[in-house]
C-alpha cells in the first residue's frame, strides 16, 4: 500500500513527546543501520530497531506504536554502544512503551499466567514484564 | 666495429631467480661485438649505476643493453647514468627480462633463460643499429591562452598574469564569470556567489598583463608546445561579420565549463512540459530574486510562494541505462544547501530530499549537511522517485522510502531536479580544435588520473574546472591554481627538450600521396607540394608510428626503431625459438 507522506505530521506532538522523555532527537541518526546490526533481539521483531528511528523521522509513529520492536527491545543498550551518532535508541525505545502503558495500552497481568509458566519463563522476560507491571502503579 | 657493453640485473630474487643470470652473462660473452657483459643485484642503484658508469669509461663502451624491468621503470635512469659519462643516451636500450620474462615464465626456469637470453641477443641486435640522437629544441612563447572565463578561467589567468605572463582570455558570452553567476549563495558557509566572483572578474578585467576577448571564440589552432598560433573571431555586436585576430602563444588553458543535463530529458519527471519542475540552476534563480526582494521564494507558474517543495538528487546521474552513468559531484551539497536557504527563505515551508546517498567529499561539507538535516528539519527519503504529475495545482510524486520498504505518495508546490553535469555545449569543438581528447562522456581527458591530471592529451594544452570533471568551486579553483602552476614550469624554460625518438621521412621514396596526414592523430604530417615530399613536424610527432604502418612506399620510419632494426630483432627469435611455444607457464 502506498503511504501519503504528510507535511503535517512529521515533527508532531506525539514524536515530540517520545524524543522529549527519552531525551534524544531521532533526526541525529543517519540510518547507517548499526544498531539493528548489533541488536540480538531482531529475529522477534516486526521491525528493525532502526526503522523504528526511520518511521519516527517521517511522520509515521502509527506504525511505530502498532510494532511489537519496543516490546521485544531488552534495553541491553547493544544498540546505543555501537551507534556512531550517538543515539540512544534504548531509550527512545522506553520512551515508546511508557507513553502506551500510560494510555493502558500493552499492560500485563502477571497474575493471569499460570504458575508452570512462570517457573519456565526466563528470568530477563521476568524482569521486563516487572518493570511493565510497576509501571502501572 | 662497436664495442656494447650488456648489464644484467638481478633485481633481488625477481630476475635471478628463475633466471639463471650467471649462464646468461657467460653465453653473451661469446656474442660478437659484445666487449662487457656482467650482472648485479641491484642495477638501478648507485652502486649498479657506478658499474655501468665504470664499463663505459674503462672499456670505451659504443652501445649499451640493460637487461632488467620495463624501460617504463629505468629507461630514464641508465640513459642517464650514460650521459653523465658521455655517451649518447640514445645508444641505450632496455632488454624487458623481468615482466616479459621472469615473471610470466617462474616455474620453467630452463625456458626463461633461453628466453632471457634471446631478448637480450635481439636487443644487441637493435642497440647496433641506434643512432646518436640530440634532444628536439624548440623556443618558448611565454604567453597564455585560456578558453572560457568562468571561476576556473579567471583564476588560472589571473595567476598567470600576477607571475608576469601577458595571457590571453578568450569568452563566448558577453560578460565574463560563467555558472557562478546564476548562483545565490555558496555551500557551506553561505557566502554570496558575487562576493567570490566579482572582485576576481574585476581583477581580471584591470589587469595590466590580460587581453580580454569577450563574445568571442577560438575558430582555428595551429602549431604546438611552445609555439601556438589561436585564431579568435569576435562577435562585434553590431551584426556585422566577426573580427578575427591571431595569437601567438605557449600554452592554452581549456575551462570550458558545464552545463546541466536538459530536464526534458527525464519525461517521467515531466521536465519541460510541467511549469513547476525546474533545474538547480533555475532555482538558484528562484533563491537569488527572494534575496534581492526579502520575499519568499515563489514559483514560476503562479508566483504563489512555495510550501513544500522536493528536490530530487541524481536527475540523469547514475543512470547508465537511461542518461548519465557517472556521479555529477556537486548535486548532494547543492541540494542541501538549496533546501536549506529555502528553509530560511520560507518559514514553514516543508523541504524533501529524495536520495540514494549523500555524498560531502568536500572540507566541512558532511558537518554542514547532517546539521541541516538534524537542526533545519529537512526530510530524506531514500528512493529515487518514479513519477511526478500535475494534480490541480500542485505536482504529485511517486516514490519509495527504501529504508523503511515504504512506498510513498506526496504533494509538492515545486520539484526541483538537480540535473546531472555535462560538459557545457561546443566541446566537441574545442577538443577538436585544440587535438585535446575527451572521454565517452565528453569531459576533457587527462593525462593520468592521479599523476597528470591537468595536462590533456596534447602537449601545451591544459585542463582546469568543470569541462574536465564535474566539481565544486573550491576544486574548481585548486585545479584552475595547479594548471597555472604547470604553465609556469613550462615558461621557467627558454627552449623545451623533446624526445627524439620521432619519425622521418625518406624524401627519395616519398611520393607525397598524403596517407599519411590523416593518419597522424598529432597533425604532424603536412604535404609540401613545392618540395614533392611529406615533412614531419617533429615537434608535434609522439612517435607513435601509424604514418610508418600506413605509408605504402615504406618512406617513413621511426628513429632509432627502424624496419632494419625491428626485422632483425625478430630474425633472432625466429632462429633462435623456432617453433618451441612457450607462453603458457601456469
Amino acid at each position: 500500500m502506498r503511504v501519503k507522506l504528510d507535511g503535517d505530521r512529521v515533527r508532531n506532538d506525539r514524536i515530540r513527546k517520545v524524543e522529549e522523555i527519552a531525551d534524544q532527537s531521532v533526526y541525529r541518526c543517519y540510518q547507517c543501520g548499526k544498531c539493528s546490526a548489533a541488536c540480538p533481539a531482531t529475529p522477534e521483531m516486526d521491525m528493525l530497531p532502526s526503522q523504528v528511528i526511520r518511521y519516527l523521522q517521517l511522520g509515521m509513529d502509527d506504525k511505530v506504536f502498532a510494532a511489537n520492536t519496543p516490546w521485544i527491545c531488552a534495553s541491553c543498550l547493544q544498540c546505543m554502544t555501537v551507534c556512531p551518532k550517538g543515539v540512544d535508541l534504548a531509550r527512545l525505545m522506553e520512551a515508546i512503551r511508557m507513553l502506551q502503558l500510560r494510555k493502558g495500552q500493552n499492560q500485563i497481568e502477571i497474575r493471569a499466567f499460570d504458575r508452570a509458566y512462570l517457573e519456565r519463563a526466563p528470568q530477563i522476560a521476568m524482569i521486563s514484564a516487572y518493570r511493565k507491571f510497576l509501571s502501572l502503579s | 666495429m662497436n664495442r656494447i657493453g650488456v648489464f644484467l640485473c638481478w633485481c633481488g630474487s625477481n630476475i635471478a631467480g628463475t633466471v639463471d643470470v650467471h649462464r646468461v652473462i657467460e653465453e653473451v660473452r661469446k656474442l660478437p661485438e659484445v666487449a662487457h657483459a656482467e650482472n648485479y643485484m641491484y642495477m638501478c642503484s648507485d652502486p649498479g649505476q657506478d658499474l655501468v658508469k665504470a664499463a663505459i669509461r674503462d672499456k670505451n663502451l659504443t652501445n649499451l643493453v640493460v637487461a632488467s624491468c620495463s624501460p617504463r621503470m629505468h629507461e630514464n635512469t641508465f640513459r642517464k647514468a650514460a650521459a653523465s659519462v658521455g655517451l649518447n643516451p640514445y645508444l641505450v636500450e632496455i632488454a624487458n627480462v623481468r615482466e616479459q620474462c621472469s615473471w610470466v615464465h617462474q616455474q620453467q626456469k630452463d625456458v626463461a633463460t633461453r628466453k632471457a637470453y634471446n631478448i637480450i641477443k635481439a636487443t644487441i641486435e637493435k642497440v647496433k643499429r641506434n643512432a646518436a640522437l640530440e634532444a628536439i629544441r624548440v623556443p618558448v612563447t611565454k604567453r597564455a591562452l585560456v578558453v572560457g572565463a568562468g571561476i576556473a578561467g579567471i583564476t588560472a589567468a589571473l595567476d598567470l598574469a600576477d607571475a608576469g605572463f601577458e595571457t590571453v582570455v578568450v569568452e563566448r558570452e558577453a560578460e565574463i564569470g560563467g555558472k557562478l553567476r546564476r548562483i545565490s549563495r555558496t555551500f557551506p558557509y553561505h557566502e554570496p556567489a558575487d562576493a567570490i566572483l566579482a572582485p576576481r572578474a574585476e581583477a581580471l578585467r584591470d589587469h595590466p598583463n590580460v587581453t580580454l576577448y569577450t563574445s568571442s571564440e577560438v575558430t582555428a589552432v595551429g602549431g604546438y608546445v611552445g609555439n601556438f598560433d589561436v585564431e579568435v573571431a569576435t562577435d562585434p555586436g553590431d551584426g556585422g561579420p566577426p573580427e578575427t585576430r591571431t595569437e601567438k602563444v605557449g600554452a592554452i588553458v581549456v575551462s570550458t565549463g558545464y552545463d546541466l543535463y536538459p530536464v526534458e530529458n527525464l519525461g517521467e519527471y515531466g521536465g519541460g512540459r510541467l511549469p513547476d519542475v525546474i533545474d538547480g540552476l533555475a532555482f538558484e534563480g528562484l533563491l537569488a530574486d527572494s534575496f534581492r526582494n526579502g520575499e519568499p521564494v515563489r514559483r514560476p507558474s503562479d508566483g504563489r510562494p512555495v510550501r513544500d517543495v522536493v528536490f530530487i538528487q541524481c536527475s540523469g546521474s547514475r543512470d547508465p541505462e537511461n542518461h548519465k552513468p557517472y556521479c555529477s559531484r556537486i548535486c548532494c551539497l547543492y541540494t542541501n544547501k538549496q533546501a536549506r536557504l529555502l528553509r530560511d527563505r520560507n518559514p514553514g515551508c516543508r523541504a524533501w530530499v529524495s536520495f540514494m546517498d549523500v555524498r560531502t567529499d568536500c572540507k566541512n561539507t558532511e558537518e554542514y549537511c547532517q546539521q541541516n538535516i538534524e537542526e533545519r528539519g529537512i526530510v530524506y527519503v531514500r528512493g529515487r522517485v518514479s513519477r511526478v504529475w500535475q494534480e490541480g495545482d500542485r505536482l504529485r510524486l511517486w516514490t519509495a522510502d527504501t529504508l523503511t520498504g515504504e512506498k510513498i505518495e506526496l504533494d509538492a508546490d515545486l520539484v526541483v531536479l538537480a540535473t546531472a553535469v555535462v560538459p557545457a555545449a561546443g566541446y566537441a569543438e574545442v577538443s577538436s580544435l585544440l587535438r585535446a581528447g575527451v572521454d565517452a562522456n565528453g569531459f576533457f581527458q587527462e593525462s593520468h588520473i592521479k599523476l597528470r591530471p591537468v595536462e590533456s592529451s596534447t602537449r601545451g594544452v591544459y585542463l582546469a574546472g568543470a569541462g574536465q570533471y564535474p566539481k565544486d568551486i573550491t576544486d574548481t579553483v585548486a585545479q584552475a591554481q595547479a594548471t597555472a602552476s604547470k604553465i609556469q614550469s613550462l615558461f621557467a624554460n627558454e627552449e623545451l627538450a623533446q624526445d627524439p625518438l620521432v619519425c622521418r621521412v625518406d624524401p627519395d621514396l616519398c611520393s607525397a600521396c598524403g596517407i599519411c596526414v590523416p593518419i597522424c592523430p598529432y597533425g604532424a604530417r603536412e604535404v609540401d607540394a613545392l618540395a614533392g615530399f611529406s615533412r614531419v613536424n617533429e615537434a608535434l610527432c609522439e612517435g607513435c608510428g601509424a604514418c610508418v604502418a600506413a605509408c605504402p612506399n615504406k618512406a617513413c620510419q621511426l628513429k632509432n626503431d627502424s624496419m632494419v632494426q625491428v626485422v632483425g630483432e625478430i630474425e633472432v627469435f625466429a632462429a633462435e625459438e623456432g617453433e618451441e611455444d612457450y607462453t603458457c607457464a601456469c
